[in-house]
């Protein structure tokens, strides 16, 4: 489609430069901002009439450092993400995996499920394009657990609050599991469990929509929009959870930590997972409530199957593909994805 | 009279997706006819993947994301 009719009056912005300078300002002073948050967050503190060392002075410490920390944190990896993601489209990532050997399909379709943008709302008619595009059912669900498991939002955050050797342990194990599980659902020939008209849609529709050409002022436009959107959505989860997080570091004995989430005790990584798997939350609420489990003293294998159950398993979203799968698929899929966070949770807490 | 579209399944960007559209067409004086289409079946038979999508009398002109504001004017005003 060619764009003939600008109306200057409507596509009044910016120049350009201003984009070029304001974009790289803003980065650097909130990147100073974030190397100033612990004196700032131990004033605040100070402000509140309890003893800085009493279960209610750690509690406040831990809200007040974490919340400007993670909205900080949030806000600049989701800006990148937006516009890293800006040259990743669903369109693009099914012409890929249509002409690909299936063996191959399965982690390349982890990968592309983790630079594709797609919010969950998008998750059915992006299941239909794949499949009606005649790509794998097994690859198919590689792309859709990769996306939400291992998106870059929680990997950032998970290096910001907890370090890189968990963020690359968490991003590892996603993708196996990822990968691994679609190849599973792939070899169960699940395709009569489909919704019967998803069955008999057969045409590969769309590729109507012709590419276009995007200046770098519309990616970085594409990145704010994104920190607008998801940042809007999401902070109410990070207050949420940064609250859970600093009752725990604040209130719950480490020996009680230690009793229901330690090493020890082996029930721990199945309860984790049933208790993980109905909470909605998303990464961004999950994981200041990981860093403080795994302050406490809590075994990593249960923190991680906690973490993946609530981040890639939730009921709303599956009731959402409840559209395009039967039940009985659903708990297949489910099935397949809990026994792999189950082996990763019981491995990590076997090794370590 | 333009006939558009809106396809999404209902989330808060399909909602805003079609005031925009409302919005460009009222500043440009024209008429359009705005429909939401939230059915699973439907969007997909459309060949959008990514939501909203939008068509304009039948036209694909755009998917995934809320439309950029020139882009929708082009798309209206043509």
């Amino acid at each position: 489609m060619t764009v003939e009719t600008h109306d200057p009056a409507l596509q009044r912005g910016a120049p350009d430069w201003a984009w070029y300078v304001g974009i790289p300002t803003v980065g650097v002073l909130l990147y100073l901002l974030y190397g100033q948050l612990i004196p700032i967050s131990e004033w605040v503190t100070a402000l509140f009439p309890v003893a800085r060392d009493s279960h209610t002075g750690e509690a406040i410490a831990f809200f007040v450092y974490d919340v400007p920390k993670v909205l900080l944190l949030l806000t600049g990896i989701v800006f990148v993400t937006g516009v890293l993601r800006s040259w990743f489209s669903p369109e693009k990532s099914r012409a890929i995996l249509a002409g690909k050997r299936e063996i191959l399909g399965y982690p390349l379709a982890a990968l592309l499920g983790v630079l594709t943008p797609f919010c969950s709302c998008s998750s059915v008619p992006l299941f239909i394009g794949f499949v009606s595009a005649g790509i794998p059912l097994g690859v198919t669900f590689s792309f859709l657990i990769a996306g939400p498991m291992v998106g870059p939002v929680g990997l950032g955050l998970l290096y910001g609050l907890v370090g890189w050797k968990i963020a690359t342990i968490y991003l590892v194990f996603g993708f196996t599991i990822a990968t691994v599980a679609g190849f599973i659902l792939g070899r169960m020939g699940l395709e009569r469990y489909l919704q019967d008209w998803v069955r008999e849609l057969n045409a590969g529709p769309g590729g109507d929509l012709p590419e276009e050409r995007l200046t770098l002022v519309d990616r970085l436009k594409m990145g704010l929009e994104q920190v607008r959107e998801i940042v809007g959505k999401v902070w109410i989860w990070v207050l949420v959870g940064i609250g859970i997080g600093a009752a725990i570091h604040g209130y719950v004995p480490q020996e009680m930590m230690l009793r229901i989430m330690g090493g020890e005790a082996w029930w721990s990584v199945p309860a984790a997972v049933v208790v993980g798997v109905p909470m909605y939350t998303n990464a961004a609420g999950v994981i200041p409530i990981v860093e403080a489990l795994l302050g406490k003293g809590a075994a990593l294998g249960t923190t991680l199957a906690f973490m993946m159950s609530v981040i890639a398993l939730s009921l709303p979203e599956m009731i959402i593909l409840k559209q395009v799968l039967t039940w009985r698929l659903i708990a297949i899929f489910i099935a397949v994805v809990a026994a792999g966070i189950l082996a990763t949770g019981f491995l990590f807490n076997a090794l370590l | 009279m333009k006939h558009v579209k809106v396809y999404g399944p209902g989330c808060a960007r399909c909602a805003t997706t079609e005031q925009m559209i409302k919005d460009a067409a009222a500043k440009l004086g024209i008429q359009v006819e705005v429909e939401k289409v939230t059915d699973a079946k439907s969007i997909a038979m459309a060949g959008i993947m990514s939501t909203p999508g939008i068509t304009v009398d039948g036209k694909l002109v755009h998917a995934g994301g809320l439309p950029d504001a020139a882009k929708l004017n082009g798309c209206l005003g043509t």
